[in-house]
């Protein structure tokens, strides 16, 4: 009873984790340009394929592999902000929606061509005896994954409270104008803001590959789920969207494990639209934070 | 009806009318009627984004539950497929009301999630509960009216083109109303909208109601004449295929819903040898819509007419 | 037939408004007058719906309207303009009239979209009203044009009209006259004092036009860091010491700082 408990509960954790590093892709994006970018997903199919092409196809060594994955990532972030978000001239909201949705589907597009329909997978980042913990199994990978996503949220947490860049990124979102004056070059903290979001969702995608298979068109799901665990916390709060994506992922694995495999999906769209009609802003944000929202 | 709406109304009765002699095939005619099929989508939701500014990216869920009851009814209730086609319009027209009064309090992003969201989740439900699951269900009635069953090619054009002939109408009709002028005036301004005494929001859940009802009128339409159906027909995939179509032939003129369903349906086909690059194609044609030709086809090709029109003037 | 009691509101840490209180009268001409960042605006948003005050009543023709939304008190026939001109902007002059008429007209969805007789000759009717209207102000030659090429100056004229076809019996105007020249100026004054002399149409006015506010207006209401100065006809309040100190007696340097944002 207890054994198969903990091991939804840890496989729970496990996506979980991921959903979190979307979310939290989500929120980078968000607070340095009021951009919901809606490709946030295929940052993920990309870290986990490329990651695959590089150790796998290409036989390179894992760390290598590592680096030239997030390269890669950061590079599509890159482009896709100086190819279609900075040409765009006083954009209105459906346009900025619908750009993100347009780029989601080249990327799509592109990585369908390079590696088809099937699902791809590469052995996990240490070979070893899973643990037990009352039975349950937990695998070496599952602890890679938390642990990552552990890692990238402290990281983060330092590079916005700690570091100039990180807080003139936070300034660009509060006032562009105010913060071109004061001399920060706010073109190009869009710019950071969507390859450290294109980073952060690869690392994600690279992390739970070895669990949970990569599939092209894996992108729109986790989006929608990251989407989910970044407004339950209240859009643009890091913290909320780490807590947001535990609760979802903790949720699915349940329904999974105890109701239906097939309405695994179901629960976090459930979830998605309650929040969004209900709380929009989010389970934990007060009334004084939301006036200062734009959107 | 204005004059240029009454105009383009008469030509395109006659190009309705005139396709299936010149047509030569009954391919042709085939991909005719998914265009129409398709058209009948593309026209609900440009009146929801290009009118009431809303975007939706689930008519998908719409689609499939228009397909899906149509169906199931006239399949194993035995009604008459008109009753059935009705009762699926009126289900997706609850199934839009249900969503639509809390999701157009949201703005934007929000409600472009949510409609996504809502998508899916139909995805999910007609994977799991829907008759043949994932791999779907066969035998379903061909479409029928009053005993006479339309099952040749060139009828069931003749029925589709003409729903989409009659939903024009009625659109066309409705934007150039009182509604349709409050709709557009949503647009510019929302703060003037309240002063003039005009209940935004009651008017954007009646056109997200009316474009579930096209989307279900049309996926019944499509369940009928193909006759088998699975839920990978109405995934998300569908929601942003009907997307481009809108956005390819400009959101601001119905007349670009048409085009842009012929458009994007006939694409495909001539593009059939280079299969596996049909989802980076669609990307790259609503990228560079959206980037180069924002107003759409229709739209640009009305002013350079307009253009060329004031040129010859001048020149006289 | 307007009555404002007691209004208090608050933007975060900041009162805009501490207890406002005024009344306008059936037919009068009221302004509202007072430096920038007096409560002006806020005050006119509170009473079309926009905002909700923390506290106090607003009472229109003797019923309470505070709760109501803006669309609501709208039909009850309250109507206003702006002050930054929110225009249909890509419709054209009639069309921006004839969305005021909405609320008048009954045409539903349905009958809309088929295009039942009865809608017919309601449209029609709609057109004919609208016309109507825009030759009352003089802009019926621009009627065919997108109301957003319109000069500024127009632009406020229409704005009005647009008002008017909601049939008000209240028109709350912010700041009509900014933004036009002398002679636009003069033509706006004539236009609202035509719409309370034949339309018999209350209207209440935020401007800092003095030389416009003094001519057309019956009342006048001072607001100063949120509160109430004085009130009373044009002559009293511009003899008020009060009003001299915080208000006229910088109106030199205000209009023109004024100027130059605008």
């Amino acid at each position: 009873m207890l054994t198969v408990f903990l091991q939804f509960l840890f496989s729970g954790l496990t996506v979980g984790a991921v959903y979190a590093l979307v979310g939290i892709g989500f929120n980078i994006t968000y607070n340095a340009t009021s951009i919901i970018n809606l490709a946030q997903g295929e940052f993920v199919v990309i870290g986990g394929l490329m990651m695959w092409f590089f150790s796998e196809s290409l036989k390179l060594p894992f760390f290598l592999s590592v680096v030239l994955t997030i390269i890669t990532a950061g590079i599509v972030g890159l482009l896709m902000e100086r190819l279609t978000i900075k040409p765009l001239k006083n954009p209105d909201l459906l346009l900025m929606i619908m750009i993100t949705i347009a780029v989601s589907i080249v990327l799509r597009g592109i990585l369908m061509f390079f590696f088809g329909k099937d699902p791809y997978v590469y052995p996990s980042f240490t070979e070893g005896e899973p643990l037990s913990i009352y039975g349950a199994i937990i695998q070496q990978q599952t602890l890679w994954v938390i642990g990552i996503t552990g890692f990238c949220i402290i990281l983060l947490f330092f590079f916005f409270k700690k570091t100039i860049i990180g807080k003139a990124m936070l300034a660009c979102a509060v006032n562009p104008t105010a913060a071109k004056l004061v001399g920060i070059n706010v073109s190009r903290m869009v710019m950071l803001s969507f390859v450290l979001s294109a980073i952060v969702g690869a690392i994600g995608g690279m992390a739970i590959t070895p669990i949970s298979l990569m599939e092209y068109d894996k992108g729109p799901m986790l989006a929608v789920k990251g989407f989910c665990a970044a407004i339950m916390g209240g859009l643009g709060s890091n913290r909320g969207a780490v807590l947001g994506g535990f609760i979802i992922g903790i949720l699915e694995s349940m329904t999974a494990g105890y109701v239906h495999s097939g309405l695994k999906d179901a629960v976090a769209l459930i979830i998605l639209l309650m929040i969004l009609f209900y709380k929009p802003a989010g389970l934990f944000v007060s009334k004084a934070m939301l006036q200062l929202r734009k959107f | 009806m204005k004059k240029e709406d009454l105009s383009a109304f008469i030509v395109f009765i006659f190009l309705i009318i005139l396709f299936p002699v010149f047509s030569g095939g009954a391919y042709t005619l085939t991909v005719g009627i998914f265009s129409g099929i398709n058209a009948l989508v593309a026209i609900g939701l440009c009146i929801l984004m290009g009118y009431a500014g809303q975007v939706s990216l689930g008519q998908a869920g719409f689609y499939g539950i228009g397909a899906y009851v149509s169906s199931v009814l006239s399949l194993h209730l035995g009604l008459p497929i008109v009753v059935s086609l009705i009762l699926a319009m009126v289900a997706a027209a609850v199934a839009a009301m249900i969503l639509a009064v809390p999701a157009l309090r949201l703005k934007g992003h929000y409600l472009a999630v949510a409609t996504l969201g809502f998508g899916e989740i139909i995805n999910v439900i007609l994977n799991e509960w829907g008759p043949g699951g994932p791999s779907g269900f066969g035998d379903i009635p061909h479409f029928g009216l009053a005993g006479y069953t339309i099952d040749s090619t060139t009828g069931y054009f003749y029925l589709t083109w003409g729903l989409v002939a009659a939903v024009m109408f009625f659109s066309i009709n409705l934007i150039n109303s009182r509604t349709g002028r409050a709709l557009r005036a949503v647009h510019d301004s929302e703060a003037a909208c309240n002063a003039m005494g005009l209940n935004v929001v009651a008017l954007k859940i009646k056109v997200f109601i009316l474009s579930a009802a096209y989307a279900a009128l049309a996926g019944s339409l499509y369940a009928h004449y193909v006759t088998f159906i699975s839920p990978g027909s109405f995934s998300l995939f569908y929601s942003i295929l009907v997307l481009t179509m809108v956005i390819v032939g400009g959101i601001t003129n119905l007349w670009g819903a048409i085009i842009g369903a012929v458009v994007i349906t006939v694409l495909p086909e001539l593009l059939r040898r280079f299969e596996e690059l049909d989802v980076l194609v669609y990307g790259l044609i609503l990228t560079s819509s959206l980037m180069f030709f924002r107003k759409g086809l229709v739209p640009i090709l009305i002013e350079k007419i307009k253009k060329l029109r004031g040129f010859a003037v001048a020149k006289r | 037939m307007l009555s404002v009691n007691e209004i208090w509101k608050s933007f975060g840490g900041l009162t805009a408004l501490r207890n406002i209180s005024f009344d306008v009268k059936q037919g009068d001409i009221k302004a509202l007058i007072g430096p920038n960042g007096a409560g002006k605006t806020t005050l006119l948003n509170i009473v079309s719906g926009i905002h909700r005050p923390d506290k106090g009543e607003v009472k229109f023709l003797g019923e309470r309207i505070v709760h109501l939304s803006p669309a609501k008190i709208a039909q009850k026939g309250v109507s206003r303009t702006f002050q930054h001109v929110e225009l249909f902007g890509n419709m054209t002059v009639i069309e921006n009239v004839m969305v005021g008429r909405y609320a008048k007209t009954k045409a539903g969805f349905f009958s809309s979209g088929l295009r039942l007789p009865s809608i017919v000759k309601e449209e029609r009717e709609v057109q004919r009203k609208s016309e109507e209207i825009l030759e009352y102000v003089n802009l019926v030659h621009r009627k065919d044009e997108i109301a957003s090429n319109l000069p500024i100056g127009e632009q406020r004229i229409l704005e009005i009209a647009r008002a008017l076809a909601t049939d008000p019996q209240l028109v709350l105007l912010d700041e009509p006259a900014a933004g036009l020249n002398i002679k636009e100026t003069r033509e706006l004054g004539e236009i609202i004092r035509k719409i309370r002399g034949e339309l018999k149409i209350t209207i209440v006015l935020v401007e800092h036009d003095m030389d416009l506010v003094m001519k057309i207006s019956d009342s006048i209401t001072v607001l100063n860091f949120g509160e109430v100065i004085a009130e009373g006809t044009p002559l009293e309040v511009q003899k008020n010491p009060e009003v001299i100190v915080a208000y006229l007696g910088e109106e030199e340097e205000l209009q023109t700082g004024y100027n130059a944002d605008t």
